[in-house]
């Protein structure tokens, strides 16, 4: 019996923590994307209103929001591709048995995984400058006359995707670099024997034999790469030309800046229903091709 | 021998290869460092200068004297360590009484908790905002720290860990009358230990570099943390960039350091925390 209160008491704080803070504001974020409820409301309850799906409807008018989701589908078509190759380059290079210093080339490579998002930003920021950044510096050594990364509307994106690979691809080559180590080496040794080139031994054990992993990992990458939201708030603060608001942007805008709260809660209810089809569609779109195979 | 030379070019590609990698990653961060030593305006210079002409703390001066950023800091380590002592004593006790107590409920408590991992935060923000604001815990360290006490991953990770420990001993413990507090404070929680430094460390540095929830609840500068302060900062210094370099170099070194210290622990929670999906 006592057993019993004591494991009440070990859980209850966690319990109630992530009720009353998380579970319950998620819960009620539902019913709140269902009312006018903006910067009177704030004042005043008596200023709120019923709105049924009237903010659904008028998000899904405004321009400005197919401009935002077009803008992160953009960043993510961009940046997931790159960022899973460029993990799994990093991957097989620390894997392979003729790599010298893996620990410290491991540590150095994985470093930007743990600094400030903003803080590294602002130093991109600065390689990214037209005149001054040692970007366009490097570019202009094979003839690449200077970009204007930030202030240009098509390049501005990209320079966000290139900032958020070199910040992100450590995390995921850890994960590959476990799943590479998790490939039994008798299948190469097999493999090698029979005379498979380094290439065909890829194509057709590392690349199976990690699929889980990459899926896993591509899911991850992609659930957190639609919610791109510091990037650009200290890059570009959404410019130019609203190249650079993203659907996350333009929630912490509408809810924080302009105190509509009720209109926020229906744009991230968007984002969240969106993440979760991607990722069903991914899903599927895998299995399927397993089935067929 | 053909197989030789081929062999050791691939030797030569692949270090190769991590090299250049290595130097292109840590490349934003020495620069980082380097143009924080520079004289205000120099870094602003066609070719743009790899090393400071003549170094110079003045920047370091100007931050903490000028534009207060001890200040930030230290409400960035005050936060963080809150968060991470007190969301380690709510999981560490929760996540073991799932894993080893047993109590009416328990399983399907534990499904909810799963359940939490996938509700995500954004969707709960402005919701949690009133709430906070209900609770006057809007501009103070508590609007930070309070919904940070539990984390569903951290839950779960030392349920997963404390299932390894042997019953018998629990069952000992308990036929020599400990109560079930003494079992958790003497006999669990050193058990757990090599789990407790892994999610330390990854509290800490997520609290740490957590931005966006911050800036909603901390407005009022005196309370804002450094990530947070160094936005705004570099939104008003937007020509000062040796000043904000070495905005940035005090704003990284912490994590970096605690980062390299603890780093086998950092990445195994990092791998556990991966599989949860």
């Amino acid at each position: 019996m006592s057993t019993q209160r004591a494991a009440w008491t070990f859980v209850a704080p966690a319990l109630f923590v992530l009720g009353v803070f998380l579970v319950l504001p998620a819960c009620a974020a539902l019913l709140l994307s269902l009312t006018d409820f903006d910067i009177y409301a704030l004042a005043s309850s008596d200023n709120l209103r019923f709105v049924g799906l009237g903010n659904y409807r008028d998000v899904l008018t405004t321009p400005l929001f197919w401009k935002a989701l077009a803008n992160t589908v953009w960043f993510v078509a961009l940046a997931l591709p790159l960022s899973l190759a460029t993990s799994l380059g990093a991957a097989l290079l620390l894997n392979s048995p003729l790599a010298r210093f893996k620990g410290l080339h491991r540590t150095a490579l994985f470093a930007p995984v743990v600094t400030t998002v903003v803080a590294v930003a602002i130093i991109w920021r600065y390689l990214f400058h037209t005149r001054y950044g040692l970007i366009n510096h490097a570019l202009g050594f094979i003839g690449i006359s200077p970009v204007d990364w930030l202030g240009d509307p098509h390049w501005a994106m990209p320079a966000l995707v290139l900032f958020a690979v070199w910040k992100n691809f450590g995390y995921n080559m850890i994960i590959l670099l476990a799943g590479l180590q998790a490939i039994p080496q008798d299948l190469y040794e097999a493999a090698r024997i029979d005379g498979a080139s380094r290439w065909r031994r890829f194509w057709h054990i590392t690349l199976p034999g990690l699929r889980p992993v990459l899926l896993l990992v591509a899911v991850i990458t992609l659930a957190g790469y639609f919610q791109l939201f510091a990037e650009p708030y200290v890059m570009t603060r959404g410019d130019p030309l609203q190249s650079t608001v993203s659907v996350l942007y333009l929630m912490y805008e509408e809810g924080f800046r302009w105190w509509n709260l009720g209109r926020a809660c229906a744009i991230a209810f968007l984002l969240f229903a969106l993440i979760l089809v991607v990722t069903r569609v991914l899903l599927r779109f895998v299995r399927a091709r397993d089935e067929t195979v | 021998m053909s197989v030789g030379t081929d062999s050791r070019t691939a030797k030569w590609i692949v270090n190769g290869l991590l090299v250049a990698g290595t130097v292109l990653t840590l490349l934003p961060l020495a620069w980082m460092l380097s143009a924080s030593f520079m004289q205000p305006g120099e870094a602003s210079h066609t070719p743009p200068p790899l090393l400071p002409a003549h170094a110079t703390l003045a920047n370091y001066r100007e931050l903490f004297l000028r534009a207060g950023m001890g200040r930030y800091l230290l409400n960035s380590f005050l936060i963080a360590g809150a968060i991470t002592l007190a969301s380690l004593a709510f999981n560490l006790s929760a996540g073991y009484a799932f894993a080893k107590l047993r109590f009416a409920g328990r399983d399907r408590l534990f499904q909810i908790v799963l359940a939490a991992l996938l509700v995500p935060l954004q969707v709960a923000m402005m919701p949690l905002f009133l709430l906070m604001k209900w609770l006057h815990l809007i501009n103070s360290y508590g609007g930070v720290i309070v919904p940070a006490l539990a984390t569903a991953l951290g839950i779960y990770l030392v349920r997963q860990y404390a299932r390894s420990i042997p019953t018998d001993l629990i069952d000992a413990a308990r036929i020599d009358g400990a109560g079930e507090w003494t079992i958790f404070l003497r006999i669990v929680l050193p058990l757990l230990r090599p789990m407790i430094v892994t999610l330390a460390v990854l509290t800490f540095l997520a609290s740490w570099n957590d931005f966006m929830w911050p800036l909603i609840v901390l407005s009022d500068q005196a309370w804002q943390t450094a990530p947070v302060a160094l936005a705004g900062l570099s939104r008003e210094h937007v020509q000062d960039n040796e000043l904000m370099m070495a905005g940035s170099v005090v704003t990284i070194l912490p994590v970096l350091l605690l980062f390299l210290l603890l780093q086998r622990q950092y990445l195994q929670g990092l791998l556990l925390g991966s599989v949860k999906g």
